[in-house]
């Protein structure tokens, strides 16, 4: 019986390994060898000029989309926080007679996922003039109910004793919210932001609409462009694609910990 | 008064984004939905339920619900099933048990799009040197045109084992969590009235004990299913554009509304209404399932 577990567990675990086996075969391979009719398991020679060809090749933005990413992705995640952070504290703390009202619209948006409104919110953008603009592929994100919901219920259980504590020191809602209640959430912070991140990095949809011109590409729509069309050789796609991963699996296993909370915290409350 | 100043310092800005980015598009949309709105974004001629008329009698529209419920009648028993498998496994042994959890854990990290790119021209690439070609070709197999292949309609492998691969650790780490839930005196006392380890315990005490668990995931799979576009346009899309087939809502209203053939926003805005009524009604359903 244990052996029959481990034996199926290893072999789903090799299953879900061979995508990231194939990302690394073909990114460090030649054209020839990828093309090849018989299979080869491992390139016969690692290719690392791949490395150079794909940097210096002028029809890809690479570089550029990944700075773009990475702004995106930071300025999501801390906008996130930060924004929903202080409107979840609010609504679970401080008492105020339109409070409810607030709530029920924050509520009413989480029946509604952002990605089915993506026309709505084109439309929007596009009269602000944000089209293949930072400001249009980060800020519409930033304004998550969900996220909002999730740190007031957070809040609501947050020990009052120790808020108490703090305003007996003389600390207003502000000073007790930033010096006593978020140093004490870091792990509830770590685990929606690294599921902010992930989130972030891997969005599609919100950046195809958005980013029209090739500047404002992120990683996610240049690795689209090139997969639709063809466009480039395909060991520097697949070595594209393994550049996109790296950020995200140097977060995984370093914040796997809090990667794991947040999953379970987005996942059973929603 | 104190409290009314506070309130607004720690919500205010989150709500203004809010209605900014949320309640006006919506707004905005939906009186947009009555006109008539080409390559504008400004109503320009009322044509009252007309644009609802044609999405609810348009064939394309409707059939892109068909083709979601087809891909969920798939994506959602096995995501569930497997899911539920892992987890009952992993849960199971102590020996490399955080090593296993990684590497089913570990395409949580990937984007749909890289996954697209893996699926489409290594594993299921339509000629010789794909992978799926090359093992079928050990066995003496033809090669087989894996994503543009109609009947059968291949694609429907290929995407669903796509969205397998990347949402299976997810749904296993939820279930995983919800099997550590489970009071374990429970088991023993079933233990001890001589119930068997295996199937009994799993039908008589884990998959009950889970029932919040599972509802929640089933309710999360479907609301997935239903946003699904990634995989479908990197997989499907080529550069002479997107097959007349394999349309999922979101993927039809893209072209609609934002596709090359002159942007229209009345008949987007319409369908993407009644996409937002669809869902928001399957979740309010499934919300009095789980608190009731």
């Amino acid at each position: 019986m244990r052996v029959a577990r481990y034996l199926a567990l290893s072999v789903a675990a090799v299953l879900f390994l061979i995508p990231f086996y194939l990302v690394l075969r073909n990114g460090l391979a030649s054209e020839q060898e990828i093309t090849s009719p018989t299979w080869t398991f491992w390139p016969s020679e690692i290719r690392w000029e791949n490395f150079a060809e794909l940097f210096a090749n002028p029809a890809v933005p690479l570089v550029r989309s990944l700075i773009n990413s990475l702004l995106v992705a930071v300025l999501q995640t801390v906008g996130q926080l930060v924004l929903c952070g202080l409107a979840g504290y609010g609504l679970a703390r401080i008492p105020y007679r339109y409070a409810n009202v607030v709530l029920y619209l924050v509520i009413a948006t989480l029946m509604i996922p952002a990605a089915v409104t993506f026309v709505p919110t084109f439309v929007v953008v596009s009269t602000l003039g944000w089209i293949s603009d930072l400001r249009g592929l980060v800020i519409p994100g930033l304004f998550s109910g969900f996220t909002t919901f999730l740190f007031r219920q957070y809040f609501l259980n947050f020990p009052k004793e120790i808020e108490e504590a703090a305003r007996m020191d003389g600390l207003g809602h502000w000073g007790t919210y930033w010096r006593v209640v978020v140093p004490n959430s870091k792990g509830f912070f770590a685990a929606l932001g690294v599921i902010a991140f992930i989130t972030s990095w891997n969005q599609f949809l919100w950046p195809l609409v958005i980013a029209q011109d090739q500047d404002s590409w992120t990683v996610q729509v240049a690795l689209s462009t090139f997969l639709t069309a063809q466009s480039i050789e395909v060991e520097q796609l697949f070595l594209a694609a393994a550049v996109s991963i790296t950020p995200l699996v140097i977060v995984f296993v370093a914040l796997q910990r809090f990667l794991v909370r947040g999953v379970t915290e987005t996942g059973i409350k929603g | 008064m104190k409290h009314s100043r506070a309130f607004w310092l720690f919500v205010g800005p989150f709500a203004v984004g809010l209605l900014v980015f949320v309640y006006v598009p919506i707004g905005w949309s939906l009186l947009l939905s009555f006109f008539d709105a080409r390559n504008t974004v400004t109503p320009t001629e009322f044509v009252g339920l007309g644009n609802y008329a044609d999405m609810l009698t348009d064939g394309p529209f409707l059939q892109s619900l068909g083709t979601f419920s087809v891909f969920a009648a798939f994506i959602v028993p096995l995501t569930f099933v497997l899911a539920l498998a892992l987890a009952l496994l992993v849960n199971q042994i102590s020996f490399m048990q955080a090593f296993f959890r990684s590497v089913f854990f570990l395409p949580t990290a990937c984007s749909y799009v890289v996954a697209s790119l893996v699926w489409k021209l290594s594993i299921f690439n339509g000629v010789r040197f794909g992978l799926a070609n090359t093992v079928l070709g050990w066995f003496g197999a033809e090669p087989v045109a894996w994503t543009v292949s109609t009947s059968p309609p291949w694609y429907w492998l290929v995407l669903v084992t796509l969205r397998l691969w990347l949402q299976l650790g997810f749904y296993m780490i939820l279930f995983i969590a919800g099997l550590q839930r489970i009071p374990q005196h429970l088991y023993e006392a079933a233990w001890i009235d001589g119930a068997s380890r295996g199937w009994q315990t799993l039908r008589y005490i884990t998959l009950p004990q889970l029932r919040t668990t599972s509802v929640a995931v089933l309710l999360l799979l479907l609301v997935a299913a239903y946003q699904a576009f990634d995989e479908f346009y990197n997989v499907l899309g080529t550069d002479r554009g997107y097959p007349p087939f394999a349309r999922p809502p979101l993927i039809y209203l893209y072209y609609t509304a934002l596709g090359s053939g002159g942007q229209d926003f009345g008949h987007g805005s319409a369908g993407a209404m009644i996409l937002t009524l669809l869902i928001a009604g399957v979740t309010l359903v499934q919300g009095k399932v789980i608190t009731r």
